[in-house]
């Protein structure tokens, strides 16, 4: 068996430097749009599909009657998507290129699976929706802008794809950029881009689009985004995940608060207030993974030592003491309804935030968003699958939450059933959140 | 683990790797933090070896307060059981070995006409979990390694029957994860689903972790069967027509001697390896794993019926 055959390793092609870290993208759009094809081809032009994958899968291209590779089957890994045709779920996919290595949520561009879309977009760094040129916007267009906005994934991409379809007609394309950035102004997306894509030739993907489009294809514009909002430069929120007591020889009287740096940065000496029990103390120590370190930023795992032997434990939110996490009984916010039974006004739930979980009970829906015309309007009723209205929780004790608009990581939350567990609905913390979207 | 007193060293890993041990170790806290008997599944192989790396690191300076389970196929490489008492010992750690043989013994399990022992590591995995009364398995499993795999929630909740239902699995949101559910049911936890074959290389050479030195370029006797080269074991071999030839070899994974091939290599450290894997052609498991090449979707059928 030859293990090994020749591909270069991969170099960098010019001096552009390494964008930092790895870069968590999602990728939306109707089926029809050529999702699959275009991840196929993020996959295949990056040499990501290796000779034994590739073999099995133009085995499997021919048994059904195919010309040649076909690049969507590549990211059908199920019996039942193979034989339906169909994506079931949120798929995860790896590949790198010189600059930077991607996770790609691959998320189902079917109506009824806009829950995958949501749980692709609550950890992603940037989205690439997918327009087809032929169609230019659509409802899901519409749908998946909507759910990116108010999840607030940081970059969204609109990659208008099948320009080989249209001859890359440049007028074609203005009209349908135009579209598109109507629909991301009024759903209020901060940041955008729109590219004109072939994901069946490669152009305006990996390989140099006709000469009349601007700017990088999109392979290396999401090399070149910043990987995540500068959360270091948010005030600091410490979720306690754990109290490491070890009572041990070695270290008979540590006690430390082990978590992740939601945001901001903490240093030894900072005073911290730990709620919802408000009580304050000093940071004397921050072991990190290799050892202590002076000082801790959003996203990395530590454990942090106080000065005073509080009673603080799992579910309590450290923050600096001049921008305390906000402490409340009742939670007003947006829920994204995923499970297929309905929910019911005083339904009783458990509410996970954070590493705090509490007894709740859903209010009444205050407002239904109608998504495929981006306006909130006064509920009729319950919350049903794929759903998202704005209810008022109240809660049995109180819990630290941040607003969803002011820290992503700190104002989310889950709605599970406290008989099943199953989570029930994705939570985003704050009254005002989505009202961009009925601005227009 | 370095002791507190040393220099701090938070720049010695890439932003990639020090942003995956950091999702994998706050992963393995919220395990220690709200379940009552967590177990790690413990091979002796690279994604293990790593995965109880970061569990160390997640609940140091305290002892791991979680127990070792290794399903023991009876068809394991020496070398590869050694490394894993060595490890158990040093560490002082608990281990629970759930021997297939003893499932074979008493009837419980059948030995299957091609010899191949992998399969059947689930029926011995299901009862112990049951008979320890284990509510979450860490498990090293990446979702790289196979398109089954890539569909897998970091929490997956599993019926009584350890049964996988890709079509029913729960939406994970942000990193609030969700391990609550029903008597009878368990937890399997994957803190290190987003790491590839590379990540985990360049993070043993970055921690030093240690390894079985099958991983290593060695010289062995091997023969050729399904175009993979095995071993000589109690899984028999080199049958009639296979010939045994001596060649310098390592192996990408470890597994059931019966069905884990090496290759073919010259890299004798770490270093070696990585550049090795950078240029290779073929995926750890195509290169080195025969059952998965039972079936188009040999992973997901395994899964279903409650495999890792």
């Amino acid at each position: 068996m030859t293990v090994l055959t020749e591909r270069p390793a991969p170099v960098p092609e010019d001096d552009a430097p390494a964008a930092s870290g790895q870069l968590r993208l999602v990728v939306a759009g109707s089926v029809d749009d050529g999702k699959s094809t275009l991840v196929g081809r993020l996959l295949h032009d990056t040499k990501s599909i290796l000779a034994d994958q590739y073999d099995q899968l133009e085995h499997v291209s021919r048994s059904r009657g195919a010309d040649g590779f076909d690049l969507a089957l590549l990211t059908d890994g199920l019996r039942a998507e193979r034989e339906q045709g169909i994506t079931i779920d949120v798929a995860y996919r790896y590949f790198a290129t010189p600059r930077r290595s991607f996770v790609l949520a691959d998320t189902p561009g079917h109506v009824q699976y806009t829950r995958n879309t949501v749980t692709g977009a609550s950890t992603a760094d940037a989205a690439v929706i997918l327009v087809d040129v032929r169609n230019g916007v659509s409802v899901q267009t519409r749908r998946h802008a909507a759910v990116m906005a108010l999840l607030r994934v940081p970059h969204v991409v609109f990659a208008v794809n099948k320009m080989d379809a249209v001859d890359w007609d440049q007028q074609r394309f203005a009209e349908v950029e135009a579209d598109v950035r109507r629909v991301a102004q009024r759903v209020g997306i901060e940041h955008t881009a729109v590219l004109p894509v072939s994901a069946l030739t490669g152009e305006g993907v990996a390989a140099p689009a006709p000469e009349w489009v601007e700017g990088p294809g999109l392979l290396s514009l999401l090399e070149q985004l910043p990987a995540r909002r500068s959360l270091t430069d948010e005030a600091l929120r410490f979720a306690v995940q754990l109290v490491v007591r070890p009572r041990t020889e070695s270290h008979p009287d540590y006690r430390g608060l082990a978590g992740r740096v939601g945001s901001g940065t903490v240093r030894v000496g900072d005073e911290v207030i730990a709620q919802p029990s408000g009580q304050r103390s000093t940071v004397v120590g921050i072991d990190g993974p290799r050892g202590e370190q002076p000082e801790a930023t959003a996203g990395q795992s530590v454990t942090l030592r106080l000065a005073d032997e509080l009673d603080v434990a799992r579910g309590e939110v450290l923050s600096g003491v001049d921008d305390p996490t906000p402490v409340s009984r009742s939670l007003q916010g947006v829920l994204c309804w995923l499970s297929e039974d309905a929910a019911q006004a005083r339904q009783r739930v458990l509410v996970k935030a954070g590493t705090r979980v509490t007894r709740g009970m859903l209010g009444d829906l205050e407002q239904l968003w109608h998504v495929d015309d981006q306006q909130w309007q006064d509920g009729d009723g319950h919350l049903e699958l794929n759903d998202i209205g704005r209810v008022t929780l109240q809660l049995a004790e109180p819990v630290a939450v941040d607003g969803y608009l002011e820290h992503r990581r700190t104002g989310a939350f889950l709605v599970i059933d406290p008989d099943t567990g199953v989570t029930l609905a994705a939570g985003m913390a704050g009254g005002h959140l989505g009202e961009a979207h009925t601005a227009s | 683990m370095t002791a507190t007193t040393e220099a701090p060293d938070v720049t010695g890993l890439s932003p990639t790797l020090a942003d995956l041990e950091a999702e994998a170790i706050e992963i393995i806290r919220e395990v220690v933090a709200e379940f009552d008997r967590p177990a790690l599944l413990f091979s002796g192989g690279k994604d293990s070896a790593v995965l109880l790396h970061l569990a160390r690191k997640a609940v140091w300076p305290a002892p791991l307060p979680i127990t070792l389970l290794h399903v023991d196929t009876g068809h394991n490489l020496p070398e590869v059981l050694r490394f894993r008492d060595e490890v158990v010992a040093d560490g002082n750690l608990r281990i629970e070995v759930a021997h297939v043989e003893e499932w074979i013994a008493d009837g419980r399990l059948k030995e299957r006409p091609d010899g191949t022992r992998n399969p059947l590591q689930t029926v011995p995995l299901l009862d112990t979990i049951e008979a320890q009364k284990f509510d979450a398995l860490l498990g090293g499993a990446r979702r790289d390694e196979d398109r089954a795999r890539a569909k897998e929630r970091i929490f997956s909740v599993r019926d009584a029957f350890g049964g996988w239902d890709p079509r029913r699995q729960r939406p994970e949101l942000w990193n609030i994860y969700n391990g609550r559910h029903a008597p009878g049911e368990h937890t399997r936890v994957f803190p290190i689903s987003n790491w590839t074959e590379l990540d985990i290389w360049a993070y043993i050479e970055a921690e030093d972790v240690p390894l079985p030195d099958i991983y290593y370029a060695h010289e062995r006797d091997v023969f050729l069967r399904d175009g993979m080269l095995l071993t000589p074991g109690p899984w028999g071999g080199p049958r009639e027509g296979e010939t045994l030839e001596r060649k310098t070899v390592r192996y990408r994974t470890v597994g059931d001697g019966s069905c884990t091939g090496a290759v073919e290599s010259d890299a004798t450290d770490v270093r070696a390896v990585i550049a090795e894997i950078t240029v290779s052609r073929l995926t750890e498991r195509g290169a080195t794993r025969a059952d998965d090449r039972l079936s188009e979707a040999a992973m997901e059928d395994r899964k279903r019926e409650g495999y890792f």
